[in-house]
């Protein structure tokens, strides 16, 4: 396909996305509109939650090929499951706690650059993936669009899982594989404070 | 200048002859046609599933991307002609889902799907997916023109998406839409939990 078709195809697919313009439901009472804007809010509402999806980010960039792109497509499946758990009421205990080990370990992961097999990668990541699924499960604010809800926070964890990525990119630069291990510390170190406030 | 001079009288009788404007739609009837292109358009159960397909479509290559430029739509036409003379039918979140996960894991996996299948599925998608729409509506002139203006959206997004993504080659690239199925397909086994739990 020519570049020029490329690029008035996108060109028409951006007018599309315009042209879908809904009511701005500016006002938090308008239950569909909230719904999406609760989902994408909520993994950003913690920084654990936030630290944890972007340290999958930064050990995928840093395993390279294929975990690259496994780590962030495993950690979403695996996180609906644990949200299912949690609507369907299964208590999985130590919730909070799970969700700042998540941060430490993969923090640590990156610090130390731990290179174990891409099943055991996923495995990790996918561990850690059903707390965080559980909590946002168990936290669908009444009268909001479960549906976009789901798609809401389901985009805002890709959305910091490619932050992380990007980030992670540093890696293959003069330099920045050391900024790199110094991020996963700083992560690891500061999850360690949530872990500590959540077993306290 | 003399063609000149006569191309302004010209357009200075069209522009006192001019008629109605009909800007509005209850005016042209092409109202129901907006209705139906905003009806899918707003709804993501409805358009997510489409774009799970045009994506695959358009992973596989420009064969299945112009077979289900073709099929979706107008299965979704044919389904939703058929729910517009049958009772009204709700799936709930459950059939949603359903496609979500099965085309959203389709995406994640890159099938290597055949074209007859591609065109199965877009088949299957568009006639349930169509059927349920028009089920809603029950019969009426408006309903049926509705119809058309839903399949005319569907027929767009799934051109627009496929082509985007049929010329796609960077690795990076195709990931990243393999990456979006997993979102997808992560969407759909949420909306499970919800329909078990009754939300």
């Amino acid at each position: 396909m020519r570049p020029e078709l490329r690029r008035r195809s996108a060109q028409a697919l951006a007018l599309l996305a315009a042209c879908w313009a809904q009511a701005a439901s500016a006002h938090v009472q308008q239950a569909e509109a909230a719904g999406l804007l609760t989902g994408l809010l909520h993994p950003v509402s913690g920084f654990d939650h936030v630290l944890a999806m972007v340290a999958v980010g930064l050990w995928g960039a840093q395993l390279g090929m294929p975990a690259i792109w496994v780590l962030p497509v495993a950690f979403p499946l695996v996180m609906a499951m644990g949200g299912m758990l949690g609507f369907l009421g299964v208590p999985i205990p130590g919730i909070e706690v799970g969700i700042a080990a998540s941060a430490v370990v993969l923090g640590a992961a990156v610090a130390f650059e731990l290179r174990p097999p891409l099943v055991v990668a996923a495995l990790v990541v996918g561990c850690f993936a059903i707390f965080h699924g559980h909590a946002h499960g168990t936290e669908l604010p009444p009268g909001q669009s479960a549906l976009l809800y789901s798609l809401g926070f389901v985009i805002a964890t890709g959305s910091l899982h490619a932050l992380g990525i990007g980030i992670g990119t540093v890696h293959s630069r003069p330099g920045g594989r050391q900024l790199l291990r110094a991020a996963g510390a700083a992560i690891s170190a500061g999850c360690a404070f949530f872990m500590w406030r959540a077993l306290a | 200048m003399r063609s000149r001079t006569l191309t302004l009288l010209a357009l200075l009788g069209l522009a006192l002859a001019c008629g109605p404007a009909e800007a509005h739609l209850n005016a042209t009837g092409m109202g129901p046609v907006y209705d139906g292109l905003m009806h899918f358009l707003t709804s993501p159960e409805d358009l997510v599933p489409a774009l799970a397909l045009a994506l695959l479509a358009g992973l596989r290559g420009a064969p299945y991307g112009r077979r289900a430029m073709f099929t979706l739509p107008a299965a979704w036409l044919l389904g939703s002609l058929a729910g517009l003379m049958a009772a009204t039918a709700s799936a709930g979140p459950l059939a949603a889902a359903f496609w979500f996960v099965l085309l959203g894991g389709l995406v994640v996996a890159d099938a290597k799907l055949s074209l007859r299948s591609m065109t199965l599925l877009g088949a299957l998608l568009g006639l349930v997916h169509g059927y349920l729409n028009g089920s809603g509506m029950g019969l009426s002139a408006a309903a049926v023109v509705a119809a058309l203006g839903l399949a005319a959206a569907v027929f767009v997004l799934v051109v627009l998406v496929a082509a985007l993504v049929v010329p796609l080659r960077a690795q990076w690239a195709r990931i990243t839409v393999r990456v979006g199925g997993s979102w997808i397909a992560a969407s759909g086994l949420l909306m499970i939990g919800w329909s078990v739990r009754g939300v």
